[in-house]
């Protein structure tokens, strides 16, 4: 069990929230915690929302972009990252190149995203790849290369061939580094889909939807929104958690 | 089954420099059913003659021959136990058993039988169901040794299997496997850099030079079995080995040593 301290700040910050907002009496500055439970607790409603649908709708809409962005980053990142933990020819032919990309953010990606793909879907799932694709990349070298050269040897002295070297040692050797990168890496996907929503001509996202209630001076909607995004990160965060302790216990539990 | 090392070398390159030379001139029989320990000084190349042998890495020159007929990559003949680290963590004990198995296309449920019965002679057969870090270092190289056994090899290759474990553990494996070659009669070339342990295990003990590896001498350890670590016999094998790793200088002309009676 946790200790209570740990709850203790966050009750805090509400108390304290409510009385500066009672106090500043301004609700575009501070609104009420009143005005944000509310859109809360109708997160299927549309009217909570200005009528840019409902919180569900819209995180359904950010979800879908990064879930395709973060999907098409593994399935590249993970087979890349195996070849090049695995070949040195593969590994220094990419990496001067990948080490030059890399440190670019993922939103300055922005405008040449319009340029190349429009205003829309790809464009977004274009941001979120970028910002997926790196720390899954990286991870998966680091995993291939952490696995250790007796398995490998152990295999190949009981008659593994190739492929079953690929399937039954790299592969489970690396999987628990693999997933620490997909975890980061959806971490980051998550960051950038919100950014990447307030692109012109999106009508529909956790991200477009905390503009438009800034547009419209709704700071309650904001604040709802953020909380959103908030949960729904560290949801999926802990999904990745438990699937990391339910499936690569033994990596930390390994002398 | 009969393992013919022939004039065996070893070189490795080193860029812009001369290459090393690890082994040079290896030549060694190890009979069916033999135990034969290889033994030198750190350096001496003696698990990379076992890394040749196992087809981990190529000779320079040489041949190696298993009844007469020549290997040039792994055979399913051999199976090599390493110093430590080998078993997958991600596996149970028994499904580490079970690796080599599956190599060969075994069904499951067969090969599960066949892990089990090896699991059985090294005592673990409770253990089937946990995983390597649940076991003792000495547990987990039982563990290797039956994932090794269970795809019935002709010889074992041992790399210094006991190296990583305290004197006790040591001991007790050392028995243990004697005991397990004693019913499988396997044929073993077993690579340490313990005198006790080569004394204690083999039928014969090759002594290699420091860097390049050459076969110093072969000494001749055939005392009744079990072998008591405190007999004089065995004092006596030991200190001829030791004198032999203790001097300098190349190879002599009689290459087989009786160490003398007492």
């Amino acid at each position: 069990m946790r200790s209570p301290l740990t709850l203790l700040l966050p009750v805090l910050l509400i108390v304290g929230w409510e009385v500066a907002a009672y106090f500043i009496d301004n609700p575009f500055i501070l609104p009420s915690l009143t005005t944000v439970i509310p859109i809360l607790l109708h997160p299927f409603s549309s009217e909570y929302t200005l009528g840019s649908g409902s919180l569900v709708d819209n995180a359904a809409a950010s979800l879908f972009r990064v879930a395709s962005g973060f999907l098409l980053a593994a399935v590249i990142a993970i087979p890349l990252g195996i070849g090049m933990g695995r070949s040195h020819f593969l590994h220094d032919f990419l990496d001067s190149t990948i080490e030059l990309l890399r440190p670019i953010p993922p939103l300055a990606w922005v405008p040449l995203a319009l340029a190349w793909f429009k205003i829309g879907f790809v464009s977004i799932v274009f941001i979120i790849f970028i910002g997926a694709f790196f720390p899954i990349l990286l991870n998966t070298i680091d995993g291939v290369k952490s696995v250790k050269k007796t398995w490998i040897e152990v295999a190949e002295t009981l008659g593994a061939r190739e492929r079953d070297v690929l399937s039954k040692v790299i592969l489970p050797g690396s999987a628990p580094t693999v997933w620490t990168g997909l975890r980061v890496g959806f971490g980051i996907a998550w960051m950038c889909v919100v950014a990447a929503e307030w692109l012109p001509g999106i009508s529909r996202g956790l991200g477009y939807l905390i503009l438009y209630a800034y547009n419209f001076g709704q700071t309650n909607l904001i604040i709802a929104g953020m909380v959103v995004i908030g949960v729904i990160g560290i949801l999926i965060d802990q999904i990745f958690r438990a699937g990391e302790k339910r499936w690569f216990s033994w990596r930390s539990l390994e002398r | 089954m009969t393992l013919e090392i022939l004039n065996l070398s070893k070189e490795f390159p080193v860029p812009g420099q001369p290459p090393i030379q690890a082994l040079s001139g290896i030549t060694l029989t190890v009979g069916d059913k033999e135990f034969v320990s290889v033994l030198g000084p750190s350096g001496c190349g003696k698990t990379t003659l076992l890394r040749i042998v196992a087809g981990l890495e190529t000779a320079t020159s040489g041949s190696i021959t298993l009844d007469g007929e020549s290997i040039d990559r792994r055979s399913s003949q051999m199976a090599m136990i390493f110093q430590e680290y080998s078993l997958y963590p991600w596996r149970t004990i028994i499904d580490n058993v079970t690796f080599g198995l599956e190599m060969q296309n075994i069904e499951e449920r067969p090969a599960r039988e066949v892990a089990l019965e090896y699991l059985h002679l090294v005592g673990l057969d409770e253990f089937a169901n946990r995983y390597p870090y649940e076991l003792s270092g000495g547990m987990r190289q039982r563990v290797a040794v039956a994932r090794a056994m269970a795809i019935e090899p002709r010889i074992l290759l041992m790399d210094e299997p006991f190296g990583a474990l305290d004197a006790q553990t040591r001991n007790m494996l050392q028995k243990e496997l004697l005991e397990i070659w004693e019913k499988t009669r396997k044929t073993v070339l077993f690579v340490t850099h313990s005198v006790d342990e080569a004394v204690y295990l083999s039928d014969r003990i090759v002594v290699l030079t420091a860097r390049p590896g050459r076969i110093r001498k072969i000494v001749d350890s055939s005392l009744e079995r079990p072998r008591n670590r405190t007999s004089p016999e065995f004092a006596r094998i030991r200190r001829c080995v030791l004198d032999l790793i203790n001097e300098s200088g190349q190879p002599k002309e009689d290459l087989i040593v009786h160490p003398p009676s007492l």
